[in-house]
């Protein structure tokens, strides 16, 4: 089994943590992992991705064009990623901010409005794990115990106490994710 | 003892695997993609720990010279960086290799020339392995294709290092360094208290007073020294040399690939097969001294090769070397901090070697 | 209507009151919202403007956050390697006397790995003008500790606080090229308020008036933040700057020429 993940959007979305509890939690179920960030200098409000890999074999290439499955959070990264979904794969977004919706034919999308979710659950920082709940929905490559460990190995000690939170965010997310085409 | 098992990128594991082999010293400036080593050092704070001291210079330049005191007094020490900075410690390199000591330099290549960019690239090859500063010298050179092997390659340098009184340098490059994988790390080891009978440690009543320098006025001494290096290097050439070989066994044609262009050709090497080439990968581990003899020995084997790598074309210069005529050999690489996809090593490979 | 009508009212060019300096090009400035580089870059691009100085001025940039700066000023452009813009303004003021030249830096630019062509381009008192960006951190490489930086202010490498024993003290270097007989003018500014703009803008007008005069470097800091690397809002970084940072680099001239 190999998943190949992208995850974009904007810089202080928690893309790149998000793709971090992927990571940890595939490493909980004794995978393979790896986690490649696009990386720039410290400015400004850019776009910020991920690739995630996380297979039962030794990795090859960290970095990749085409994926199994690619989560959009920004009309900038659909803009640039919708054509980098395999045939076949599957495209997660949400629909905040969305002005121009995917239109392929040849891929499974799926929309996941956690901006909106984290908003009425009072806590905008919980949107990612929101994702990442609508993505094993769609995608279950983890056994969920594995993800709360994942999680906690992912979060410094310090923000624990932020565990349960992220636990219902993961859950609603299973629940919100809705079949588009 | 067990291996601890963590998730984290190639600069951390650096830095981590530098505080668990018992490194005396670290000293670096920022810039990226490398700047996780200091930063991760600073807020591990080894000197409460080991006792390992970590400074950030105020340059390169002062970094490495910083290294060749610490190396000088027979101490584990090291520093890092990325090209640009690179560059600016070829001076100091080059005292280092003229008065042979030994310590580790990071090199987390970012494509040049000049402030070229931050994106990873291997087009430091040239300046890693023919020396880089002026005079005839030559570094170690291991070449990381994981995070496992950033973390791995910390001890072994010190090794190596101090086994042939040497500099070594670990080639990286801006992909290895931000990647996180999975890593296991080597138990922490006591910081050695070996006293070398080469360094300046203080002169007893027992030894004649060591004197380190670089500098000989007398060309008959200059020339015995430099046979003397030539001397150590063949002999570096004839034990050290390290690879990994991946499908060659009935391979028709063979990529030569280090780093991170070694991982994408590993996909390339599936994707081949899926179309019925047989390909195969042979990644040099140590880059300096270099696979030449095996290369040679499966040029009787093979078609042709083609060297990938991030870069205009610098290693194919070794492949050519060591397959010596005997078949074809090409190279392929991107550049400016593009990584080359999988897909592309075998376009390339096919229309070179397979027509069309 | 009347709306539209307000509108065009309000457009008429003889109620304009402020617009995008000519020098400034087109290009969007990469910065974080309420950084100073971008202050200090538009009172530069005024006086080079206002002087007539487009056709003779040639900027020597830093790497740093402003790197791009040769990408916002419409004049010409050199970009030097990490600290060494004095010693490439040197060569150009040096074979083009006529021109108008002058290097803008950073704190690790300027005060770290640039140490030594500042300070001997200064003591040689080379006839250029040094545009200095203190602002405490090294903003570009994401937040490490520079020379500046204050004893117990926390960074990327100096994470429990600046710990003046192990990692030394805040380096006035303005204070020390002041001391040098090549300086003419050295002052220290800021650009956080308008008042303040307008007194930088007069050094800068100064600044450029000693270069027509033949009288030798003229170094102007600006103490600026930093809110990314600082960790703080903008408004914060103001605050902490005025708090922080101008009672260990107070504002104020540090040499003036006898006139
Ligand atoms: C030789 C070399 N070393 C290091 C770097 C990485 N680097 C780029 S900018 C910078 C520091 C910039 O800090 P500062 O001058 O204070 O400017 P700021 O970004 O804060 O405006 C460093 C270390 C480089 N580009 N070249
Ligand atoms: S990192 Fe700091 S200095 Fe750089 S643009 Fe942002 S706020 Fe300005
Ligand atoms: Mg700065």
């Amino acid at each position: 089994m190999t998943e190949e993940i992208l995850i974009a959007g904007f810089g202080g979305q928690g893309v790149l943590s998000m793709g971090k509890i992927m990571a940890y939690s595939g490493v909980m179920q004794d995978m393979e992992v790896s986690w490649m960030p696009s990386y720039g200098p410290e400015m400004r409000g850019g776009t910020a991705n991920v690739i995630v890999i996380i297979s039962s074999e030794r990795i090859s290439s960290p970095i990749i064009k085409h994926f199994d499955t690619a989560i959009i959070l920004n009309q900038q990264s659909m803009d640039k990623f919708e054509s980098s979904v395999k045939p076949g794969g599957i495209l997660i977004y949400d629909g905040n901010g969305i002005t121009r919706h995917p239109e392929r034919k040849d891929i499974t999308i799926y929309r996941v409005d956690a901006t909106e979710e984290a908003s009425k659950m009072n806590n905008p920082k919980i949107f990612n794990t929101i994702v990442l709940g609508g993505f094993l929905k769609v995608k279950p490559i983890i056994k969920m115990e594995n993800v709360i460990k994942g999680l906690k190995k992912s979060l410094p000690e310090r923000y624990h106490n932020l565990i349960p939170i992220n636990e219902k965010a993961i859950q609603r997310g299973t629940e919100i994710i809705k079949k588009v085409s | 003892m067990k291996k601890e098992l963590r998730l984290m990128k190639g600069n951390e594991a650096v830095a981590e695997a530098a505080i668990r082999a018992g490194v005396d010293g670290y000293f670096g400036y920022p810039i990226t993609p490398q700047t996780e080593i200091i930063e991760y050092l600073m807020e591990a704070n080894p000197a409460e720990t080991t006792g390992m001291i970590v400074l950030q210079a105020e340059s390169e330049i002062a970094a490495i010279n910083m290294v060749y005191g610490g190396a000088a007094c027979g101490k584990k020490v090291m520093t890092s960086s990325s090209s640009p900075g690179i560059s600016l410690k070829q001076e100091g390199i080059t005292y280092i290799a003229g008065a042979e000591l030994p310590c580790l330099i990071v090199n987390v290549v970012r494509g040049g020339p000049g402030l070229g960019t931050i994106q990873p690239a291997q087009s430091d090859y040239f300046q890693a392995t023919k020396g880089g500063g002026h005079g005839d010298y030559h570094l170690i050179v291991l070449a990381p294709a994981s995070v496992q092997e950033m973390a791995d390659f910390v001890d072994l340098s010190f090794e190596l290092a101090f086994k042939y009184r040497n500099p070594v340098m670990m080639l990286s490059d801006g992909a290895i360094g931000q990647m996180m994988e999975k890593v296991y790390l080597s138990p922490q080891k006591e910081r050695s208290k070996t006293i070398y009978d080469w360094a300046t440690t203080g002169k007893p009543a027992t030894r004649e007073r060591n004197i380190i320098t670089s500098l000989d006025l007398d060309p008959n001494g200059q020339e015995l020294f430099n046979l003397k290096l030539i001397a150590k290097y063949n002999l570096i050439r004839e034990n050290e040399v390290r690879y990994e070989e991946f499908q060659i066994e009935d391979a028709e044609y063979l990529l030569v690939a280090y780093g991170t262009s070694a991982r994408v050709c590993q996909k390339s090497v599936q994707l081949a097969r899926e179309e019925g080439i047989k390909l195969g990968l042979l990644r040099p581990i140590t880059l300096f001294p270099f696979p030449s003899k095996r290369i040679n020995e499966l040029a009787n084997r093979v078609k042709g090769m083609l060297s990938v790598e991030m870069s205009a074309g610098q290693m194919v210069e070794d492949v050519l070397l060591s397959v010596n005529g005997k078949v074809p050999v090409f190279h392929f690489g991107r550049m400016g901090g593009i990584v080359t996809t999988p897909e592309e090593v075998v376009e390339c490979l096919k229309s070179k070697f397979i027509g069309g | 209507m009347a709306v539209v009508t307000g509108i065009k009212e309000i457009i008429k060019p003889e109620n304009l009151v402020y617009k995008k300096t000519n020098i400034m090009t087109e290009n969007i400035l990469s910065y974080c919202p309420g950084c100073g580089h971008g202050t200090a870059h538009r009172i530069l691009a005024e006086i080079i403007e206002e002087e007539g100085l487009q056709s003779e001025a040639i900027g020597v940039s830093p790497v740093g956050c402003s790197v791009l700066l040769y990408n916002y000023l419409d004049i010409d452009w050199q970009e030097a390697a990490h600290g060494r813009a004095p010693a490439v303004a040197t060569a150009i003021k040096r074979l083009m006397p006529e021109k108008f030249v002058f290097t803008y830096q950073g704190d690790g630019d300027l005060a770290a790995i640039g140490t030594a062509e500042t300070i001997h381009a200064c003591n040689r008192g080379e006839n250029i003008m040094i545009i200095f960006i203190n602002n405490g951190i090294y903003g570009m490489t994401g937040g490490q500790m520079a020379p500046t930086t204050l004893p117990g202010m926390k960074s990327s490498t100096s994470p429990y606080g600046r710990d003046v024993k192990t990692m030394g003290n805040p380096l006035k270097m303005t204070d020390i090229v002041a001391t040098l007989p090549g300086s003419y003018y050295v002052t220290r500014q800021s650009v956080h308020t308008p008042a303040n703009v307008k007194k930088t803008k007069k050094a800068i007008r100064k600044a450029v008036r000693y270069q027509k005069l033949d009288k030798g470097t003229c170094l102007i800091e600006i103490v600026s933040n930093c809110p990314s690397g600082w960790k703080m809002t903008p408004v914060q970084s103001n605050k902490w700057m005025e708090e922080n940072m101008f009672p260990y680099y107070p504002l104020g001239d540090l040499k003036t020429p006898v006139e």
